[in-house]
């Protein structure tokens, strides 16, 4: 399988500290890619980097075959990216706010409407769309905010905390939108996340990143099976038992 | 670049902060205009027409203020509320992560709002100018010479050049301090610094530096110039002393005499002729050319800081 993402002893060094440090993972065409870590281990800088907003101090990457630095505007055409608190023009509609977007990226305006009904009803949101986003609850402002991405036909999708600061009920609706987004559409995910047990749900691999470099990747099965040998069982906790990503993860900080 | 400006343009003139500046304006405006035309033809009626009679609807205070002086002290204003939140309010909203994760280069953001807010000004005069002459020439019954509409066109874009001025420094406030808040206070506190201690200050820094003395013209010539020269540091001053040339064809120097005897002021008044509007521009293009240069290099702070700022904090 081809990587969409590949990064190569990416760095980053604000001052003296190091946000990113010798980065290297690829993200595989049409899987969900969890890039999981605690707050400030590195994750959205290095998203930065990826889209090219923010330059690698050394190291390289490439996504979707171009290099960001280079060719910021080829890899933002091509990759849709949902910050963290994604933020709407709260006076304009929902609809209207797609619209800018699409504007923004030059699609004429006969194809950007069909793609923003197609948007908004993969989002579930049809009958919102003509309400101000002010009015929108934040589930709702996060569905928008996926609807958004998919205006620009991405092949691949960039998540930074997607479900923070929803109820259950939305976490599971995000979630369920992002595996039908990957199994579907076959777009490759990268999903930024410190909640594991939620992501462990649809993520096909997962990198942890602590510190800003990775202390593991691969799947959830393969981690859990390093994980025991990583560290004596738990008191309590027979061998061989699967163990949770929460657990994996728990075990790779307690050994910091 | 235009999908933005398109935009920004679209939400200045929804906005409710343009349309409370615009009636401020217009009515403070109209009210000027109508005193002042009312009083001009008291003044008037019985005798000659006065040669450039148009432009002193302008000039001419009403009741406490002229309109040109109404502009160079509220202009800044108008300029300020523009400005002050253009960057920090995307910031605070979220939108500037994903304005920028859009497939714009980064100074389209910075040039379109910059672009949208000088053609919102413009709009903004073209249509007060208008609006005033057709009542002028209404309420007066004058109607303007070729020479007066050129005038009036270029007192509109020294005034555009002006606010343009004021737009630049509040943007530049927005993309330096985070806050909103903070970012309009700046501003203000710096219209009002140049507007009103610059003025104080020259007068006191001249007397400290040379006393005026009553009975040492080289002296008093002295206090005046470096008054005159601190003065110019603000561009208020600059401003106001370029429109006023440029409005009164009778003044052919933006400076002001110090001493003139009384036989010279016979021999000046009796060569007193209006300047032609060719001269009257020649006269003030050093003071337009230091106003478009500041907005440039306003212009060009933030550019330059924006562009570099660390999209980490955005």
């Amino acid at each position: 399988m081809a990587a969409v993402i590949e990064t190569h002893e990416l760095t980053k060094i604000y001052g003296r500290q190091k946000a990113v440090d010798h980065l290297t993972f690829e993200v595989r065409q049409g899987e969900i890619f969890g890039f999981l870590g605690p707050n400030g281990a590195g994750k959205t800088t290095t998203i930065l980097m990826l889209l090219g907003l923010s330059e690698p101090t050394s190291g390289s990457s490439h996504v979707l075959g171009f290099d960001p630095v280079r060719e910021p505007l080829k890899v933002k055409e091509r990759v849709g990216f949902m910050p963290e608190n994604v933020g709407f023009y709260d006076d304009m509609t929902g609809r209207a706010n797609l619209q800018y977007v699409a504007r923004l990226n030059s699609l004429p305006d006969s194809v950007s409407k069909k793609r923003i009904d197609d948007a908004l009803e993969k989002v579930k949101l049809a009958n919102e769309a003509n309400k101000p986003v002010g009015a929108y609850s934040r589930g709702m402002r996060q569905r928008l905010g996926i609807a958004e991405v998919l205006i620009k036909n991405p092949k691949l999708i960039i998540l930074d905390e997607p479900t923070m600061g929803l109820d259950p009920e939305g976490i599971n609706s995000t979630l369920d939108l992002i595996k039908l987004l990957s199994v579907e559409e076959g777009i490759s995910i990268l999903l930024c996340s410190h909640l594991l047990h939620q992501t462990q749900k649809v993520c096909d691999r997962v990198g942890i990143l602590n510190q800003g470099s990775l202390v593991a990747k691969g799947t959830i099965e393969e981690l859990a099976r390093d994980g025991i040998q990583l560290a004596a069982p738990a008191a309590g906790q027979a061998e061989g038992t699967t163990l949770s990503l929460e657990d994996i993860y728990m075990r790779y900080f307690q050994e910091e | 670049m235009f999908t933005i400006f398109r935009k920004e343009i679209a939400d200045h003139f929804n906005s409710t902060r343009f349309l409370i500046l615009l009636c401020l304006v217009v009515c403070v405006a109209l009210l000027t205009t109508y005193t002042v035309s009312m009083n001009l033809r008291s003044e008037i009626s019985g005798g000659a027409k006065i040669e450039y009679l148009f432009l002193m609807l302008f000039t001419t205070s009403g009741q406490f203020f002229s309109l040109t002086q109404f502009i160079a002290f509220f202009g800044p204003l108008i300029g300020i509320i523009m400005g002050f939140d253009a960057i920090n309010r995307e910031r605070s909203a979220g939108t500037l992560s994903k304005l920028l994760s859009q497939p714009v280069y980064r100074d389209a953001i910075i040039n379109a709002k910059f672009l949208a807010g000088i053609v919102t000004i413009a709009i903004m005069f073209a249509s007060l100018v208008l609006l005033l002459s057709g009542l002028g020439m209404v309420a007066i019954g004058v109607v303007p010479s070729g020479q007066e509409a050129a005038r009036l066109a270029v007192y509109m874009l020294i005034s555009i050049a002006y606010v343009g001025f004021w737009l630049g420094m509040a943007i530049l406030f927005s993309i330096i301090l985070r806050s909103i808040g903070t970012a309009a206070l700046a501003s203000v506190a710096l219209w009002i610094f140049v507007s009103f201690f610059v003025g104080f200050g020259s007068g006191l820094i001249a007397d400290v530096v040379a006393p005026a003395d009553q009975n040492n013209p080289e002296m008093m010539l002295k206090n005046a110039r470096i008054a005159a020269a601190i003065g110019r540091v603000s561009p208020v001053n600059l401003y106001s002393d370029a429109t006023s040339t440029i409005m009164d064809p009778y003044r052919k120097t933006t400076k002001s005499f110090v001493l003139v005897g009384p036989m010279e002021r016979i021999s000046m008044s009796r060569f007193n002729n209006p300047l032609s509007l060719l001269q009257s521009i020649l006269v003030v293009a050093p003071y337009l050319t230091t106003l478009v240069a500041l907005t440039a290099v306003c212009f060009a702070v933030s550019y330059l800081v924006f562009m570099r700022q660390e999209v980490r904090s955005i």
